[in-house]
């Protein structure tokens, strides 16, 4: 297959950054869309270029390293795909592939196609997890948790911090991915205990590392390749609500 | 950046549910009675006087004021936060995302748009009505206000357009509130969404019909 690529280069977030076009053939319709990245970056190094740097890892969709805004999409325009499992073969042979990085305030770009999405992992470290110890791996059912429950908390958790919710969100919002943190939590009898301080801590901290305000226009739903529901927000937006006037009650 | 005024985003976002959905119920309240301009003009000559400068009408045109301050600046300040926050360098390539409405993607412009409307309408009717009734004078007949204004065709599209623009806004906006509040769930997700727009259709088509009425007959 043939394909030309627009690529954003960038040296750094210091300097500007321009589209570059590459024409590339011979590109197996087998091959992924990193694949096809890896074919093109070869050449460049076969002909003494610099390669386009992008971030990856897994490459099977869990991890969440990989993250291209693909002709006006986040990981592209398919539903539930990671840029890691879309395939050349989507594309029509001979398409015009426009691949931008991740655009937004809160990510700043490292180099070409790569962005600094630490922001993410600082939004984890300010209440995304559980601090009593658990000791070992407990019993089957030890604990018992409703049905319902479990199947929306596993759904949420499913959510691999890609960051095209925020990429995609036109105020550069966090809210899907952290309402997917704090409800993959509050929902089990585990993190119920710590649900009050984890919503207003992830929230405050969200706010000061210069995410957007959330205005509902689900664009992060449309696009997020786990298809994180936007009632987690819901559920965030409650349990925020109700942190705040038990706070009073608790001094 | 997010903590302006100390209140957080998601604060924000419920001073924008509580003041949109205050004002959502005033044109419920509202578009009811303006029905009543088409089955009987008694009835809404008695409703006029009903309401007029009385002391609970002044409250509530003073609490109304106030919603649509407080929606209107939030909506600029979330704006410019939003603004921010998106970075200075836009996409290249921006294509339609499946399932996101075009109003809930432009409600600061439907925003304005409405605004504007809002003043013509205003000038059109509270100025001849409450206004001088509070500055001692009498007030004009409501009726005689609602021919004189849409039997002029100009005046009757330029309504029919604003109405059309509140849709859009009421459209996104009676659904965002109810998410903002955190009133949505995956069964009622969908409900909300089509609730929302029942209920734009229903408040629009109420002040639409008075308009259409008048304009049609006077």
């Amino acid at each position: 297959m043939k394909f030309i690529l627009r690529i954003w280069r960038q040296k750094n977030n210091t300097v500007k950054g321009k589209f570059v076009e590459y024409h590339l053939d011979n590109v197996p319709k087998e091959a992924s869309f990193l694949e096809m990245l890896d074919i093109l970056n070869e050449q460049l190094v076969m002909k003494g270029e610099d390669p386009v740097t992008f971030d990856h890892d897994c490459r099977e969709g869990i991890c969440g390293a990989c993250g291209l805004y693909i002709n006006g999409h986040p990981h592209g325009k398919f539903k539930n795909t990671t840029t890691c499992q879309l395939h050349m073969r989507k594309f029509a042979d001979g398409a015009t592939i426009t691949v931008e990085p991740w655009r937004s305030a809160a990510f700043p770009i490292i180099k070409d196609l790569m962005v600094d999405r630490s922001s993410l992992d600082k939004l984890i470290q300010a209440g995304g997890y559980v601090s009593v110890r658990t000791g070992g791996v407990p019993d089957a059912n030890a604990i018992p948790v409703n049905k319902h429950c479990a199947d929306l908390s596993m759904d949420a958790a499913s959510c691999i911090g890609c960051g095209a919710c925020v990429a995609t969100c036109k105020n550069g919002s966090a809210m899907l991915f952290v309402s997917a943190k704090v409800s993959q939590l509050a929902l089990l009898p585990q993190g119920q205990v710590e649900a009050r301080d984890r919503v207003q801590k992830m929230v405050a901290r969200m706010d000061e590392l210069g995410f957007g305000n959330c205005s509902n226009t689900f664009a992060c739903e449309a696009e997020c390749p786990k298809g994180i529901s936007v009632t987690n927000i819901a559920r965030m937006n409650r349990q925020f609500f109700a942190a705040k006037i038990a706070e009073p009650l608790k001094k | 950046m997010g903590n302006c005024k100390g209140l957080s985003s998601i604060t924000k976002k419920l001073i924008m549910a509580i003041t949109g959905g205050c004002l959502v119920f005033f044109l419920l309240f509202h578009g009811s009675m303006n029905i009543v301009a088409i089955i009987s003009q008694e009835g809404y000559r008695w409703i006029c006087e009903f309401l007029g400068a009385n002391w609970y009408a002044i409250v509530g045109t003073i609490g109304l004021a106030a919603m649509v301050a407080i929606h209107f600046i939030y909506a600029f300040i979330l704006s410019f936060q939003n603004y921010k926050a998106r970075g200075n360098q836009r996409y290249a390539v921006v294509e339609r995302q499946e399932g996101v409405s075009w109003a809930s993607k432009n409600m600061l412009v439907i925003g304005l748009i409405v605004i504007i409307g809002l003043g013509l309408h205003l000038y059109n009717f509270w100025a001849k009505m409450q206004l001088v009734e509070l500055q001692g004078e009498a007030s004009a007949d409501g009726i005689g206000l609602i021919i004189n204004v849409f039997g002029n065709s100009c005046y009757s599209v330029m309504y029919l357009v604003w109405l059309a623009f509140l849709w859009f806004h009421l459209s996104h906006g009676i659904a965002s509130v109810m998410q903002s509040i955190g009133w949505n769930s995956h069964v009622w997700k969908h409900r909300i969404e089509w609730l929302g727009k029942f209920f734009a259709i229903v408040i629009v088509a109420m002040f639409a019909s008075v308009v259409l009425y008048y304009w049609l007959i006077y």
